[in-house]
């Protein structure tokens, strides 16, 4: 019998350097491999002994054979040890935990927009990845991402070199808050240009990223149109143990580690507003 | 009481009122605050027990005046807030209330009385219903709280209105017990200390309910610290948080003795404090911390009289 | 139905003590709570509730999950070990006999707790039926009986015996050598304790609309803010709760390596829910909150009902300031609304 709380050793092969203050780690078991499969939106924990043990969404799609992938804003005691790591360093890691969004499902055949902001891309660049790698079962994939500048944007190689190629048939609009030099894109706040592209609202939109902007992308898409049950999200709060038994994420019935950590909003609506 | 209450909110002085009401249990008191449309359940009696000061921290950040009721030995508290500017005197209207020192129903309870339904004072007598019989206790100073054991006296150290007699609820030295503790052997202390501290179970209740732990963020409760934590690590260290936390608070406590009052495992907490403020007043001179707004403590103080540190540490080091 | 005499049961601790651990109500330093017994030890089986739960002796209040060596860029991990011996625990009031039954649809519901399931694999409760009901206790509102509190065994203190029945064969078999007794006084005390129970003043609460389908309501209900007001944000009633089951894990540097353990929470604690980058829950009224709608509404929504209570009454005995689960269920109970 596996122990949930009882991690496994993993070892940081690869660091990236995205932005100012995101790296993304690559992590594999010792010798090799992945950790465990997936699914995208779920979330594993990460952990250096004696800083400390945290949840992080898994930033690589399922798709990817080898490895996955973590891309991690330094914002707290645990990040910014996790910032200091050089490659070779073992990690603990355990998971998959919550559930994924449901591409096979829900999503599957239907016109995709993915909103993200700053790190909130993570979680989504799991989705995105994989949307690519099964292209056929999704129709019209549009991506709306912003960052405070230019500096800020994640993965910016990889959306200009990879997901802009025409065959992938993907609209990547890009913002930043404030007009920059060297920036000749899109300046503005992610909900304001939600609105000025005017999505059709028969699409499925993916959104994560700070609460507010969240907050402003639901009245932009409820100015186009959308209904809450087209709309989902992930939730992120404290977690420990990942197996809906410490109950710090717990809101309402629910406990994000395990329930979530994808929520449509129309379920949102039936739970306490303590996210 | 109830009287003053509404008349101070009716003209507008004050636009709540900080008091106690009843719990659940007909002896229950929990603290509360009132408008004109509640005031009326506000009750004050002989289970009062709880100190209103540290509430009225919290307090200040509303709009309007606050009607306080102070007990005598809170108003020590309420002095010492004010001192470290915890309270704005501006936005509050205390009034003294009198006190004959607050029963304990964990000391009936300890006298064997079973399932109490209620307690009435007649005088010096109490008397208990209980569900398996009526109970009497001839003299309720039997069963007063710990800090009424060692009562600062029946003035009121703040200037104001007051309302109701008090009086004194001991004669007995009140550092009597601390001299027992002395008189121990390092090892019997060490024993007793030991006995009674691995009782904690780190419920942080002393520390949240002190009038002197009004830190805005206690160092247990940053992780930024290294050393938060809400369960011992080891099993020396709900020892090491109540003897740093009694430091902490040494030459601001005024011995109100809550510490001991809410613990759930009756640890004599308070014990700690009262050791340092004995060792301050014979190594510094008396001082009752909340005296006086605006003091300085002997500990963030200095004058000529102070004796040589190399004689603090001598035992009974007496102010030269 | 076997029987001992009061003044015999050193001699019988003695001989469950010598094959397995026993944990019994001891008093330390004044106060009584769940500890390991040996001979030197006070058991007190006249004091109705410990200070703590039992919860204790399955879900300890700190345990170790596993120790970490740190070298260079390498981990050394080794897994904390779990129980793998039977143990007793003896005088389990019918209240925390039932909270364990709640902490199982937590602990080992999939994917399961392997620490706290070890632990429940190779407990043997012995109960204790409560001769003398306090007036905090509540424990018929959910269904519990005070004179018959199951586990693998329940015992009745009748004059100056103590009788034993058996429900299980491991309960059986630490009685085993005990004198066969006539269980008409047992009855007799039973229909005493029963006669108590019906006169507690806290025995007929109305639990109407604490449920899934209120839950929006009973959130936004605005007698939250009075009923919090006074609650000092301590972990008192977390801690003696037998039901609360909220944990931390936290990883201790002990100089020779790193020691990840558990520890209780409390829900009630400005930290439960503080992230690098903002807290979801800030004000002690939504702490407060959080605590009794998850007892009284989120629980029973996902457990067919069940509340997460047990009416022990430790909250209503023990809370500073006189706040507990009884008045929320009275200012908020008994309507839908």
């Amino acid at each position: 019998m596996t122990n949930n709380l009882i991690p496994t050793l993993g070892v940081v092969t690869d660091i990236r350097v995205d932005t100012p203050d995101i790296k993304t780690f690559r992590v594999e078991k010792i010798g090799g491999g992945k950790c465990f499969e997936h699914e995208p939106g779920q979330c594993a924990m990460l952990s250096i002994p004696g800083v400390g043990e945290a949840m992080f969404s898994i930033t690589s799609s399922p798709t990817v054979a080898d490895h996955q992938e973590f891309s991690i804003k330094k914002c707290g005691c645990l990040t910014s040890w996790l910032h200091l790591m050089e490659p070779g360093q073992q990690i603990t890691i355990r998971g998959p935990y919550g559930k994924p969004f449901p591409v096979d499902t829900e999503l599957k055949g239907k016109d995709l927009l993915f909103i993200a902001g700053g790190v909130g891309l993570a979680p989504l660049h799991s989705v995105i990845n994989y949307c690519l790698a099964k292209r056929e079962n999704y129709g019209k994939i549009d991506v709306v991402y912003g960052s405070r500048s230019k500096d800020d944007l994640l993965t910016i190689d990889e959306i200009q070199n990879e997901w802009m190629k025409p065959e992938n048939d993907l609209d990547v609009h890009l913002t930043i808050d404030r007009a920059q030099e060297g920036w000749d894109g899109h300046v503005g706040f992610v909900p304001n240009y939600v609105t000025e592209l005017g999505f059709d609202p028969n699409k499925c939109v993916l959104v994560c990223g700070p609460p507010i902007m969240i907050k402003f992308v639901l009245q932009a898409l409820d100015g186009l149109g959308f209904q809450k049950d087209q709309i989902y999200t992930t939730l992120e709060l404290r977690m420990k143990c990942g197996i809906g038994k410490c109950g710090r994420c717990n809101i309402g019935d629910k406990y994000v580690c395990k329930d979530g950590p994808v929520f449509r909003f129309d379920q949102l609506d039936e739970l306490p507003n303590e996210y | 009481m109830i009287e003053r209450a509404r008349e101070l909110l009716a003209s507008g002085e004050v636009n709540r009122v900080l008091a106690w009401e009843k719990g659940e249990n007909d002896f229950d008191r929990t603290p509360a605050v009132f408008t004109a449309d509640n005031v009326d359940s506000l009750v004050y009696d002989g289970l009062c027990g709880p100190n209103l000061s540290k509430y009225l921290v919290g307090e200040m950040e509303k709009e309007g005046k606050i009607l306080v009721f102070l007990k005598p030995c809170d108003s020590y508290s309420y002095n010492q807030l004010a001192t470290e500017h915890r309270i704005d005197l501006e936005k509050v209207v205390p009034i003294a209330v009198g006190c004959r020192g607050k029963i304990d129903v964990e000391k009936l309870r300890a006298k064997g009385i079973k399932g109490i339904l209620s307690v009435t004072e007649d005088g010096d007598k109490l008397l208990v219903k209980t569900l398996y019989g009526d109970a009497v206790v001839e003299n309720r100073k039997e069963v007063l709280l710990d800090k009424c054991l060692a009562c600062k006296g029946k003035e009121h150290v703040v200037e104001c209105e007051v309302i109701g007699e008090s009086e004194d609820t001991t004669e007995g030295d009140k550092f009597g017990i601390v001299a027992k503790l002395e008189a121990m052997t390092p090892d019997e202390r060490f024993a007793f200390w030991r006995g009674e501290l691995s009782k904690c179970i780190r419920c942080n209740a002393c520390r949240n309910v002190c009038p002197a732990c009004s830190c805005v963020k206690c160092v247990f409760d940053n992780p930024n610290t290294g050393v938060a934590n809400k369960a011992a690590a080891d099993d020396f260290e709900e020892n090491m948080f109540h003897i740093i936390r009694a430091f902490h608070v040494a030459g601001r406590c005024t011995d109100c003795g809550e510490c001991s009052r809410v613990c759930p495992q009756h640890i004599p907490l308070h014990l700690l404090n009262r050791k340092f403020i004995k060792d301050i007043n014979e190594i510094y001179g008396g001082y009752q911390a909340g005296a006086e707004i605006g003091q300085r403590h002997p500990l963030e103080n200095f004058d000529k009289g102070d004796c040589e540190p190399s004689v603090v540490h001598v035992r009974g080091g007496a102010r030269k | 139905m076997k029987k001992i005499s009061l003044n015999a049961l050193g001699a019988l601790f003695a001989k469950i003590a010598s094959t397995m651990k026993l944990y019994a109500p001891i008093e330390k330093a004044g106060q009584v709570d769940f500890y390991e017994w040996n001979e030197s030890e006070k058991v007190r089986l006249d004091v109705l509730k410990t200070v703590k739960s039992a919860k204790d002796v399955f879900f300890p209040q700190v345990e170790d999950l596993l120790k970490f060596r740190v070298e260079g860029k390498s981990i050394e991990m080794n897994e904390a070990p779990k129980c793998e011996d039977d143990f007793v625990v003896f005088g389990v009031r019918g209240c925390d006999a039932r909270s364990f039954e709640l902490l199982d649809r937590v602990f080992l519901v999939d994917p399961r707790d392997e620490f706290y399931a070890a632990r429940r694999a190779h407990g043997i409760i012995v109960t204790l039926a409560c001769g003398a009901p306090e007036e905090s206790c509540f424990c018929t509102n959910f269904g519990i009986d005070p004179a018959n509190p199951g586990g693998d065994a329940s015992a009745w203190i009748v004059g100056e015996e103590l009788y034993i029945e058996p429900h299980t064969e491991r309960g059986a078999a630490l009685i085993a050598d005990l004198e066969d007794a006539d269980a008409s006084s047992v009855e007799a005390a039973k229909k005493e304790i029963s006669a108590i129970a019906e006169r507690l003043p806290f025995a007929n609460l109305d639990l109407t609309g604490f449920d899934g389908e209120h839950l929006m309501e009973k959130f936004d209900d605005p007698a939250w803010e009075r009923l919090s007001k006074a609650c000092l944000g301590c972990g008192t009633c977390t801690f003696v709760c037998p039901t609360c089951q909220c944990y931390d894990i936290r990883d201790f540097d002990t100089g020779h390596g790193v020691t990840r353990y558990r520890c209780w929470d409390s829900c009630m604690y400005s930290d439960f829910t503080l992230m690098a980058a903002e807290n979801s829950r800030h004000t002690q009224l939504q702490r407060f909150r959080q605590r009794f709608m998850h007892k009284l509404v989120y629980f029973p929504s996902n457990n067919d009902g069940l509340y997460s209570c047990v009416g022990c009454g430790r909250c209503v005995a023990k809370c500073p300031q006189n706040l507990n689960i009884v008045k929320v269920i009275k200012a908020l109970g008994g309507k839908k609304a």
